[in-house]
C-alpha cells in the first residue's frame, strides 16, 4: 500500500496526538500547584518536616473548611518563618492564601476557611528566615464542593 | 458594608503570646460562579489584604486568594512586647480599606 505525502503526514500528525493529548488533563492540574510552590520556594525544593497542617478528614460543607498550620520555629529575630503559603492542588486555581508572619508573631500559627472544589491535597508550605523551606499536605474528602457548584 | 469583627484579650503580661481572631463579612465573590440566567461568570470581588500592625509596626499579614471563604476568617497569635494599639486593615480588590483599633494593656 503506497502512502501519498498527505496521509503520511496524517499518520505522523495522528501519532503524536494519540501520545500527547490523554497526558495532558492530569498534568495540567497539579502542575499548577507545583508551579505556585516553585516560584514560592525560590527554587528551592521543600523537605517534609516543621509544618503542622490540621484539616479535617472530611469536609461536609466544601464552602467553608477551617484550616490550620502551625511551624517549628523559636521565632527570634535571625530565626523565624517568614511566609507559609496555603494550596488546594485539585481548586480551578491553587493557591489560598499566603500568611506572612514576623518574629514578633510570637508563634508561626494560623487560621483560616477556605473552599475546596472537591476532594484533594492542602498543601502547606513554609520559607524560612534563612532561606529553608519545608512543607506538609493533607487530603481532605470533600461531599459537597464549594466553588459555586 | 463589610463589619469587621476582632478579639484581642484586653490584657497580657510582657512578651505574652496572644492569639487574635478577626472575621469581617464580606461575600469573597470568587468569579468561578456563573451566573444562573445568562450563563457568565460573575466577575471576582474579594478581601485580598489582611495586615495587623501594632503600635504602628506589621507583625502580621495575609495575602488572601479567591480559595479563602466568605467572611473570611482569620487567627493568629502576636508576642506582645508592650502596651500599645492594634490597627486591623484589610483591602478589597476595588481598594476599598476597612479597619479597626483595638487596646492592650501589658502589665
Amino acid at each position: 500500500m503506497k502512502l501519498n505525502k498527505r496521509e503520511l503526514i496524517a499518520l505522523g500528525f495522528g501519532s503524536v496526538a494519540a501520545l500527547t493529548l490523554p497526558a495532558l488533563p492530569a498534568f495540567a492540574e497539579g502542575e499548577k500547584a507545583a508551579a505556585r510552590i516553585k516560584e514560592f520556594a525560590g527554587g528551592k525544593e521543600p523537605v517534609a518536616g516543621k509544618v503542622a497542617l490540621t484539616t479535617p478528614e472530611i469536609a461536609e460543607n466544601g464552602n467553608t473548611v477551617p484550616v490550620s498550620v502551625s511551624v517549628e520555629s523559636p521565632m527570634t529575630d535571625d530565626n523565624y518563618v517568614q511566609s507559609v503559603l496555603i494550596l488546594a492542588d485539585g481548586n480551578p486555581e491553587p493557591g489560598v492564601a499566603t500568611f506572612n508572619f514576623s518574629p514578633l508573631s510570637g508563634e508561626a500559627s494560623a487560621t483560616t476557611r477556605i473552599r475546596l472544589a472537591k476532594t484533594q491535597n492542602v498543601v502547606a508550605v513554609a520559607k524560612m528566615s534563612d532561606g529553608s523551606v519545608f512543607m506538609d499536605k493533607k487530603l481532605v474528602k470533600v461531599t459537597i464542593g464549594g466553588c459555586g457548584g | 458594608m463589610a463589619k469587621p469583627r476582632v478579639k484581642v484579650p484586653s490584657k497580657a503580661s510582657k512578651d505574652e503570646v496572644i492569639t487574635i481572631k478577626t472575621l469581617i463579612s464580606h461575600k469573597m465573590e470568587s468569579g468561578q460562579r456563573k451566573d444562573r440566567k445568562t450563563g457568565e461568570k460573575i466577575p471576582r470581588n474579594i478581601i485580598n489584604k489582611f495586615t495587623a500592625k501594632f503600635n504602628g509596626k506589621e507583625v502580621f499579614s495575609v495575602d488572601i486568594e479567591p480559595a479563602v471563604s466568605a467572611n473570611p476568617y482569620l487567627q493568629f497569635s502576636v508576642k506582645v512586647p508592650e502596651s500599645g494599639e492594634f490597627e486591623f486593615i484589610w483591602v478589597d480588590d476595588d481598594n476599598k480599606t476597612y479597619s479597626t483599633k483595638k487596646k492592650i494593656t501589658v502589665e
